[in-house]
C-alpha cells in the first residue's frame, strides 16, 4: 500500500469513533502493535528530543525500503509512533520524504500536531524523514 | 480562626476570575496548574486596561502629566511591594522581570565578592533556575557548590546541612517552598545557621508568596525573590528584596537608561538603589498591575488563605489516595496545597494527557526540577497545585479524571 492508502485507512478506523476516548483507546491499542527497537538501540542519541516521554527511533534500509522500529515509555506517545510508523515504515525514502501528515488532523489528535506542545509529534515526524533523507542520500 | 473561613466564602472568590468560567474540551475548566502560574481577578485586569486606557507613558523621566501619573502608580506600587514584605526601605525593593532576572542579578553580582576555593550552598529541592545562575556563578568565580540532601519525605537533611556549613561559606540559597513537591523549608533555622558563619542568604519565594506573606525583617534574610505572577498578578514582572548594605555593595547587573547619575565618554557614575539595577524601560503596566495584586491577595487575607488551602491539600491528599496503585511524593507534614503523585506503572505524561481531555490542568513532566526526580529516580510526576479559588467538587473531578485515566492506561 502506498502511504497515501495506509493514511486513508487509518482514517477510515479512526472514523468509526464518536468520541475522544474510544480514539484514544484505539491509540493505545496500536501502540500494543508497535514494531519494537532492539534493546541495543535504546540509546541516549536514538532519543528524539522535545518529548516530555522517552521516544526512541531506529531505522534500517532493506531493499531500497526504510524499516522502523521505536518505543517509547508513555503508552500514548507509543501509539502515535505506533501510527506514523505504520504509515512509513516499508516505504522508499523518497516517499516518506515527500508525505504530508495532515491525517493526523482528521482522526483528531491536532492537539499534538502544534509545534509547541510538549509531547514531541512534530519532532517524531522530522526525525522520521530525517532518516527517509539519509537513506535516499545513499540511494543516490 | 473559624471566622476566617467563612469570610473566605469560595464561590464569592472565584466570580472575581472570569477564566474560571470557561470550559477547556467540552468540560468545565479546573484550573490544578497554580504552582506554575495562577490566574487573574478582574481588579488587576483593570489595573492593566486603565494604565493603557489612560496613563500610558514612559517613567522618571517625562514632565509631562502622563509621565509623572505614569511614575506615581509605579513607584506606589514599589511601595506596596515594601509593605507586603515589609522591608524597612521602598529602595530595598527592585523591580524585575520576575525570579529568574531577581537570581541573576544577585549571582552575576556576587562574580568579583568570591575568591577560589570559597563555598557557596544550594538546596538539593531546587527549581532549575535557583541552580542554573549559580553554577555559572562557580564558574566564574572558583567557588564550590554544596548541596543539601533531601530525604524520602521530601525535606531537607538539616544536619548535613550543619556539616557543610563552614567559615568558608559565603552564600545559602534555598527556596521557601519546594516546587516539585510542595515542601516548606525551615529557612528562619537556615538562615540563621547562615549568618552564624557570616554567610549571606537568598530565599527563593516564588512558590511560597501565593501562601505566606513573609517579612524579611523579621526573617532576617539578605535577599529574597518573587514573581507576580504566582500571585495573581501579571508575567514579566517580579521582586528582589535586598538589605540596603548588600545592594550598595554588589555592581549593576546590566548597563543602560534609568540606572545612571551622569554619563560622560570619560566615565559613567551610576544611580542610587533602586534605579541602579532596572537599566531600561521597565514593564511599568506589570509593576502597577503587581501591586494591584498584592492588594487584593492582602483583602483576602493570608491567614484566611492558607486555613483554605490547607483543607484542599489535606481533602485532595486523603482522596488521592483512595485510588489504588497512587504515590504521593513529597510527604512532609510541613507542606502547602501541592500534590504531586504517580499511578504505579503508567507514565505521568501519559495521565497528564487524559486528565486535560475532561477539562482538568495539571502540570506533568520533572517541573524544571531534575535532580528530584533523579532522586525518586522517576521521569516525572502529575503535579495538582490548589489555590484559595478551587474546590472540594474539582478535586472531587481531579479523582475521577484520574481514575478514568488508571481505566484507559492500564
Amino acid at each position: 500500500m502506498t502511504i497515501q492508502e495506509i493514511q486513508e485507512e487509518i482514517v477510515d478506523e479512526f472514523g468509526m469513533f464518536d468520541d475522544w476516548m474510544q480514539r484514544y483507546e484505539y491509540m493505545i491499542e496500536l501502540g500494543k502493535s508497535l514494531p519494537l527497537i532492539e534493546e541495543k538501540y535504546k540509546t541516549e542519541d536514538n532519543i528524539i528530543k522535545g518529548c516530555q516521554s522517552k521516544v526512541w527511533v531506529h531505522a534500517d534500509m532493506k531493499d531500497d525500503k526504510v524499516e522502523f522500529t521505536a518505543d517509547s515509555d508513555a503508552i500514548i506517545t507509543k501509539g502515535i509512533i505506533a501510527i506514523l510508523i505504520r504509515v512509513f515504515s516499508g516505504q522508499h525514502p523518497a516517499e516518506i520524504i515527500k508525505a504530508d501528515t495532515g491525517f493526523i488532523d482528521e482522526i483528531g489528535l491536532k492537539e499534538h500536531l502544534s509545534p509547541t506542545r510538549a509531547n514531541g509529534l512534530v519532532s517524531m515526524v522530522k526525525q522520521l524523514k530525517l532518516y527517509a533523507i539519509a537513506y535516499q542520500t545513499q540511494l543516490n | 480562626m473559624q471566622k476566617e473561613i467563612d469570610m473566605l466564602d469560595v464561590l464569592k472568590i472565584r466570580e472575581d476570575f472570569p477564566i474560571l468560567k470557561r470550559e477547556v474540551n467540552g468540560k468545565p475548566l479546573v484550573y490544578f496548574d497554580n504552582a506554575a502560574t495562577s490566574q487573574t481577578p478582574q481588579v488587576v485586569i483593570d489595573a492593566i486596561v486603565d494604565y493603557y486606557s489612560n496613563y500610558n507613558a514612559n517613567i522618571h523621566r517625562g514632565v509631562h502629566t502622563l509621565s509623572q501619573e505614569a511614575t506615581d502608580a509605579y513607584e506606589i506600587a514599589r511601595k506596596k511591594v515594601q509593605e507586603h514584605f515589609n522591608a524597612k526601605l521602598t529602595h530595598e525593593i527592585i523591580l524585575t522581570s520576575g525570579t529568574t532576572h531577581s537570581i541573576n542579578i544577585i549571582a552575576t553580582g556576587f562574580t568579583n565578592l568570591l575568591s577560589k576555593g570559597d563555598e557557596i550552598i544550594v538546596s538539593a529541592l531546587e527549581h532549575h533556575s535557583n541552580i542554573v545562575p549559580w553554577q555559572m556563578l562557580c564558574e566564574r568565580s572558583g567557588a564550590i557548590l554544596k548541596v543539601i540532601p533531601m530525604n524520602q519525605e521530601g525535606e531537607l537533611v538539616m544536619d548535613v546541612y550543619d556539616q557543610l556549613l563552614s567559615d568558608k561559606t559565603k552564600l545559602v540559597f534555598t527556596n521557601h517552598i519546594s516546587n516539585a513537591l510542595g515542601t516548606i523549608n525551615p529557612i528562619e533555622e537556615i538562615i540563621e545557621k547562615a549568618h552564624a558563619v557570616g554567610a549571606a542568604v537568598l530565599i527563593d519565594g516564588a512558590q511560597s508568596c501565593p501562601h505566606i506573606k513573609p517579612d524579611v525583617q523579621s526573617l532576617d534574610v539578605d535577599f529574597y525573590v518573587a514573581s507576580a505572577h504566582k500571585l495573581c498578578g501579571p508575567t514579566g514582572v517580579g521582586m528582589l528584596y535586598g538589605k540596603e548594605e548588600w545592594l550598595n555593595k554588589i555592581p549593576p547587573y546590566q548597563g543602560g537608561g534609568e540606572m545612571i547619575e551622569q554619563v560622560t565618554f570619560e566615565k559613567t557614575t551610576y544611580a542610587g538603589l533602586p534605579h541602579k539595577f532596572e537599566a531600561g524601560t521597565p514593564n511599568i503596566c506589570g509593576g502597577i498591575a503587581f501591586g494591584a495584586a498584592l492588594d487584593y491577595m492582602n483583602t483576602i487575607g493570608f491567614d484566611a488563605i492558607a486555613t483554605y488551602e490547607n483543607q484542599l491539600l489535606e481533602y485532595g491528599t486523603q482522596k488521592l489516595l483512595e485510588i489504588d496503585g497512587l504515590k504521593i511524593y513529597g510527604t512532609s507534614k510541613n507542606k502547602t496545597s501541592v500534590i504531586s503523585f504517580n499511578l504505579e506503572n503508567i507514565h505521568p505524561y501519559d495521565v497528564g494527557t487524559i486528565v486535560d481531555k475532561l477539562g482538568i490542568a495539571v502540570r506533568t513532566g520533572h517541573h524544571c526540577a531534575q535532580p528530584i526526580m533523579d532522586f525518586y529516580k522517576i521521569p516525572g510526576t502529575i503535579r495538582a497545585s490548589f489555590s484559595f479559588y478551587n474546590t472540594k467538587e474539582e478535586i472531587d473531578a481531579l479523582v475521577e479524571a484520574v481514575k478514568k485515566a488508571k481505566m484507559m492506561l492500564s
